[in-house]
């Protein structure tokens, strides 16, 4: 996420791989990790390929993450920045696609917690969506209060778990 | 008790056809090996007690639940083999024994004193009590059984209530039971000696299904897991490689509902115990939540989220069109019948928070019942259908219950955060699930409606989202 190579000729050039695609998960996806090797080619320079997570995030400068209050799922002015840039993403690569996950605190209920998740995926679709993204290149999926990053019980750690992660589709 | 061989014939001829109309299972498996469904217990004697035995009321749970009761080991004809105990069944009498002081004790009912602490009766003592044996030790009450095996490899089993005071028998039965099943004999046993002294209905004979965890916090993996109400012949369902949560047994213990990630999003599946093969509840790509059985087995309610906006809807346990019950905006999710099946309280965040409502089983009537400040989330409606128990989120997260009218709230735990509520088959005991504040780690709870008796249900590995099934058939 920290390397900023990215150059308009190595997306043009590595574009093809965005077809590449897998059946889904069998399991909960693993956490993105980022992904720094170009695949071939001597006369590429290093840095993350188009289509994959890393390429994504560095883009969009770590802006695939987008936070909630407490119970809350609206679209604040920092997520509509966020989304903005995502959505200048996905119009510049009409081929890719992404899911949303959608994320809750540990302090709700688990059922209640997959409806939320599922409901903040949803608002944070419909927003790139009002900004021209087609619906149908947004999957969205609830993972509710069963995949939190941080893992304290305190406020700052339930704040980065209520959120929105945009993934890249590959 | 309850005519069981008529209950299981029933059982048999409501054979599940979901599984046949259902498309094939999703290629993605997370499904351990089928689990054995158990075999029939059948009750051979149905001896009824003459009422004036009980020489109190039930008024004041704290007066019976003081009773001295002793569990001398059951005795045996002759010590013959047996698969159900490697030394044969005079040591399985003995074993039929503490499965019964435990059921009693574990759960804080009577003080039972138990075989390992008791002289053993012989055969011929079990229906002529040595009487001066048990009262020089003080007991109230005495249980005497017997073990035996019988010539097609089955075990009878018998279990006999005596009233030391009177030096008169309060209540026998015995049953046949295939070796695999003879703790099911042990927990009817129980179940004989605590309904006829507290006036309640059964629950030792019964399952639970629950959400086995383990690894780190970010990292967890949740399997789909079945036990006896006392932790006994524990099973995985699943085998963890997708993330399994909120199970619940179908009536007739015949199936599973549950949601897995099997696909890669949260989807309600139904699995058949017996065949080992599990259906969508419902033929949709949008995500499902929250399964829940009809107290007769007929109907199925899911929670499903189309566009972000969560409902509830209904749908015969057999297939066909779903139903959709409720269309507010916002999370209605949940639900549990009451008893006759004409009601059905649920959650939903519609008047900007988590509280619980009611409504017809028709989805008509809808009106909420929680104002009692804070969320109220989870409502399971008791089968006794005179208590709601729910997760009331005041700062901290606890169990409660209310009358079906919302009123007379009281918070019966204290943990940081305990949810998820379910009901033992009397109506007596609440299940829920603890975590623990920083590790995330998770435990399966119990608590009487009194809020004295709480413990913590063994289990093999960490626990969450208990669902305690009805008598089994």
């Amino acid at each position: 996420m920290k390397l900023r190579f990215a150059t308009v000729a190595l997306l043009a050039g590595t574009a093809a791989l965005a077809a590449c695609k897998k059946e889904p998960p069998e399991s909960l996806p693993p956490e993105p990790a980022p992904t720094t090797s170009a695949p071939t080619g001597p006369t590429q320079p290093a840095g993350p390929v188009l289509g994959t997570q890393a390429h994504f995030e560095n883009a969009v400068n770590g802006q695939n993450v987008i936070y909630f209050d407490t119970d809350r799922y609206n679209i604040d002015s920092a997520d509509m920045a966020a989304l903005q840039t995502q959505a200048q993403y996905l119009a510049q690569h009409p081929n890719i696609s992404i899911t949303i996950e959608g994320h809750a605190d540990e302090r709700g209920t688990r059922e209640y917690n997959l409806a939320l998740g599922e409901r903040r995926a949803n608002a944070a679709k419909n927003y790139l969506v009002s900004l021209g993204v087609a619906a149908s290149r947004i999957r969205t999926v609830s993972y509710g209060k069963e995949r939190p990053v941080a893992l304290g019980s305190n406020e700052a750690a339930w704040a980065q778990n209520r959120r929105a992660v945009s993934v890249v589709v590959n | 008790m309850k005519p069981i061989l008529a209950l299981f014939t029933l059982a048999l001829a409501a054979a599940p056809a979901a599984a046949q109309d259902a498309p094939p299972t999703p290629s993605a498996s997370d499904l351990g090996t089928p689990v054995p469904t158990g075999g029939q217990v059948e009750t051979i004697e149905h001896a009824e007690a003459e009422e004036g035995g009980l020489t109190f009321t039930v008024t004041d749970e704290s007066e019976w639940q003081d009773l001295g009761i002793a569990i001398p080991g059951f005795a045996t004809d002759r010590d013959a083999p047996t698969p159900a105990n490697a030394s044969g069944t005079a040591a399985l009498g003995r074993e039929l024994a503490r499965v019964v002081y435990n059921d009693l004790k574990n759960n804080g009912l009577f003080r039972p004193v138990g075989p390992d602490a008791l002289p053993q009766p012989t055969f011929t003592q079990i229906t002529a009590p040595n009487w001066p044996t048990w009262s020089s030790r003080g007991a109230e009450m005495l249980v005497h059984g017997y073990v035996r095996a019988r010539g097609d490899g089955k075990l009878v089993v018998g279990c006999y209530l005596y009233d030391m005071a009177l030096k008169s028998e309060l209540v026998r039965e015995g049953w046949v039971v295939p070796p695999a099943d003879w703790r099911r004999a042990a927990h009817k046993c129980a179940d004989l000696v605590y309904s006829r002294l507290s006036g309640e209905d059964p629950f030792f004979d019964s399952r639970i299904a629950y959400i086995a965890e383990t690894g780190p916090k970010d990292n967890r993996v949740k399997r789909l897991a079945i036990m006896d109400s006392d932790g006994a012949n524990h099973r995985f369902i699943t085998t963890g490689r997708s993330t399994a949560l909120t199970p619940r047994y179908s009536p007739d213990y015949r199936r599973l509902l549950y949601l897995s990630y099997v696909d890669g999003n949260p989807r309600i599946y139904v699995y058949d115990i017996g065949s080992g093969r599990q259906t969508l509840v419902t033929e949709n790509s949008n995500p499902t939540f929250a399964p829940r059985w009809s107290p007769d087995g007929r109907w199925i309610l899911y929670s499903m989220a189309v566009g972000g906006n969560t409902d509830i809807y209904r749908v015969s346990s057999e297939g066909g069109p779903s139903v959709r019950l409720t269309n507010a905006p916002g999370i209605d999710i949940g639900g549990s019948y009451s008893p006759d099946g004409s009601k059905i309280v649920f959650e939903s965040d519609r008047s900007g928070s988590q509280q619980v409502y009611v409504m017809n089983a028709d989805g008509s009537n809808q009106r909420r019942l929680t104002f009692f400040g804070g969320r109220a989330a989870t409502p399971e409606w008791s089968p006794r259908g005179d208590q709601i128990a729910f997760t009331r989120i005041a700062g901290d997260f606890n169990i409660a219950v209310m009358s079906p009218e919302g009123r007379n709230l009281r918070t019966l735990t204290n943990g940081w955060q305990d949810e998820a509520p379910t009901w033992s088959p009397n109506g007596r005991i609440i299940q829920f699930f603890r975590t623990e504040r920083g590790s995330g780690r998770t435990s399966l709870w119990q608590v009487d409606l009194t809020g004295r008796n709480e413990r913590r249900l063994p289990t093999p590995v960490d626990a969450s989202d208990p669902a305690w099934g009805p008598i089994l058939p």
